[in-house]
């Protein structure tokens, strides 16, 4: 069953229509590489799944209920977890702060609560652990590579039963080895039975690691096929218009 | 590869020694405790009951307020009005008594007076974007001028029925004979350093100070500690005015004068950064202590108080460039 169905998604800005029509469904464990060019919608898209905007026509269901989100907090109730691009952290706080940043685990009762360090730290590794990523948590984020700042903001994600992950451009501006790094973040997420929305620039990283893949142009999904069928060469069509559609 | 990957995440980068050493702070502490070893030593007054009870006493007012003022730092801010503020509570407190009403009245006074002018420097930076700088700026100029019109611009030293009440608060020293104020200090410094480590709200001032649009995306409430942390700041600065009013036993309308500068020096030698993020309960009283240390010993020694202002200019560079001989060696 689809984790995710978007029906006939539409949002307008004013006079700009900027996504029109879309539809999709998502399947449990999936990666899906969304792509197009700047301004093709794949952001608003993103966005109104992340409860950023509302959609102006069309309907969201998650496992099969209907799904209305007013802002990006409530997003994260049901279970769809944000990794934005400039990843949000907070340089002077610890790996563990960050990844509990806004969910912080607390100890003793009523008013007189405390933060529990002990135990944010012990998931925290548990989590970086499971990630397979090289990554303390007591330290300072402004120490970290791209691939471990990266991994931070994935292990945010992991913290509750996320069902759904979208990643906006992760793979943008870290070094090579980071981008192995962060790739193998994004299988790991998959064999959990997580749902990975990935929107990338970066045509080797969808083909590396996503099943399928979405194009958009202009606000409409003009392609949407399982990623062995298709090639870097007729993405690159779609995306330019030079392949009207497929 | 497992057991690599395990030792890596258990494995500690910093012990705690390690950590002191990298901390202006410590340094600071340091600084302050050879100052007053070599004053010790260099002059027979320094290390007399009197002096050290005076020293303790008068560092309590700008740390207090430091203490707010950190809190401030941290989150990126900065508020120039706690000058005015302690001014125009003192005078508050000072006038609703010397009206006839007891010092409960006139410390409920105060303190709201104090948590209004905190909320609406909050509202007005965390709510409608005004730079911190520009409206404390603003309140720095108004709390000094309604402090006038409160009081007529006359000097205020009759309180009332509870006179002697609250000159014992400012004043004694109800405790191993260590001056009343010294004791609310050492109290709200403690209570600060809990919150910030503590206490979600804590983490929140941090977290707002390294990256305020990350917190906002992972939902901080960044307006609403915004908001609580100018009240707080203000509230530093009507408890030190309260204070500092029983102890001088007169309010005139040009108290605080100028201490905004000597508060913000205070928590930035103390380690606090003002660019946000970094800063601590300790560094404020370690910060305020180095200050009035330096003043206290150039009066003693003998050295023209004209130079003081030099030194204490001086101690404040000095500190932050320990801090920044640390950060090149880190991004080298």
């Amino acid at each position: 069953m689809a984790v995710l169905e978007l029906a006939n998604i539409s949002k307008h800005f004013g006079a700009i229509q900027a996504v029109s029509d879309v539809s999709l469904s998502l399947e449990a464990g999936q990666v899906v590489g969304l792509m197009g060019d700047n301004g093709a919608g794949k952001s608003t898209l993103v966005k109104m799944i992340a409860g950023n905007f509302r959609p102006s026509h069309g309907t969201m269901r998650l496992d099969g209920a209907e799904l209305v989100l007013h802002k990006p907090v409530e997003a994260r109730q049901y279970g769809i977890e944000i990794v934005y691009q400039d990843l949000a952290l907070c340089n002077n706080l610890t790996a563990a702060a960050n990844v509990f940043l806004g969910r912080e685990l607390r100890r003793g009762f009523g008013p007189l609560r405390i933060l529990d360090h002990k135990r944010m730290y012990k998931r925290a590794g548990e989590i970086f652990r499971e990630l397979k990523s090289e990554t303390r948590p007591r330290d300072l984020v402004k120490q970290m590579s791209g691939g471990q700042r990266q991994a931070v903001a994935i292990a945010r994600t992991m913290l509750s039963e996320a069902k759904i992950v979208l990643m906006d451009e992760p793979t943008a501006a870290i070094s090579v080895r980071q981008v192995a790094e962060v790739l193998n973040l994004i299988r790991e997420l998959s064999d959990r039975g997580i749902a990975v929305i990935l929107i990338s620039h970066r045509m080797p990283d969808v083909f590396d690691v996503a099943d399928r893949v979405i194009v958009m142009r202009r606000g409409r999904k003009v392609a949407d096929k399982p990623i062995a069928l298709s090639s870097p060469e007729e993405v690159t069509g779609l995306i330019t218009g030079a392949i009207e559609q497929v | 590869m497992a057991t690599t990957l395990e030792r890596t995440i258990e494995h500690r980068q910093q012990t705690w020694p390690a950590a002191l050493l990298a901390s202006q702070t410590f340094w600071v502490l340091v600084a302050v405790i050879l100052a007053c070893i070599f004053l010790s030593f260099a002059t027979d007054s320094f290390a007399t009951a009197k002096n050290l009870y005076n020293i303790t006493r008068n560092v309590t007012f700008v740390a207090i307020i430091a203490l707010g003022m950190t809190l401030v730092i941290i989150t990126g801010g900065i508020d120039l009005s706690v000058g005015s503020v302690l001014c125009l509570c003192s005078m508050i407190l000072a006038v609703v008594m010397h009206a006839g009403y007891s010092i409960e009245v006139g410390i409920a006074a105060s303190i709201g007076t104090a948590l209004l002018i905190g909320a609406f420097n909050g509202v007005m930076i965390a709510y409608l974007g005004f730079p911190p700088f520009v409206i404390t700026l603003g309140m720095l100029s108004i709390a000094r001028s309604l402090a006038m019109v409160a009081s007529n611009n006359t000097v205020v030293f009759q309180f009332g029925p509870d006179h002697d009440k609250l000159l014992a608060l400012g004043g004694g020293a109800w405790f191993f004979g260590i001056a009343n104020p010294v004791l609310y200090m050492i109290a709200l410094a403690l209570l600060t350093g809990f919150v910030l480590r503590w206490t979600k709200f804590g983490r929140y001032v941090f977290a707002i100070g390294g990256n305020e649009h990350a917190a906002t995306l992972t939902g901080v409430p960044v307006r609403r500690i915004k908001v609580a942390v100018y009240m707080i700041s203000a509230l530093a600065a009507g408890v030190a005015g309260i204070i500092q009013t029983g102890w001088l036993g007169a309010v005139t309308t040009n108290i605080g004068a100028g201490m905004e500068l000597q508060v913000i020096a205070a928590a930035v030698i103390g380690g606090a950064n003002l660019a946000g993020g970094v800063g601590t309960a300790s560094g404020a009283l370690i910060g305020a202590a180095l200050i009035e240390v330096i003043r206290n010993s150039l009066g003693l020694l003998g050295i023209n108080a004209f130079w003081q202002g030099t030194f204490i200019g001086g101690a404040t560079v000095l500190a932050v460039l320990f801090d920044r001989v640390r950060n090149f060696r880190q991004s080298e």
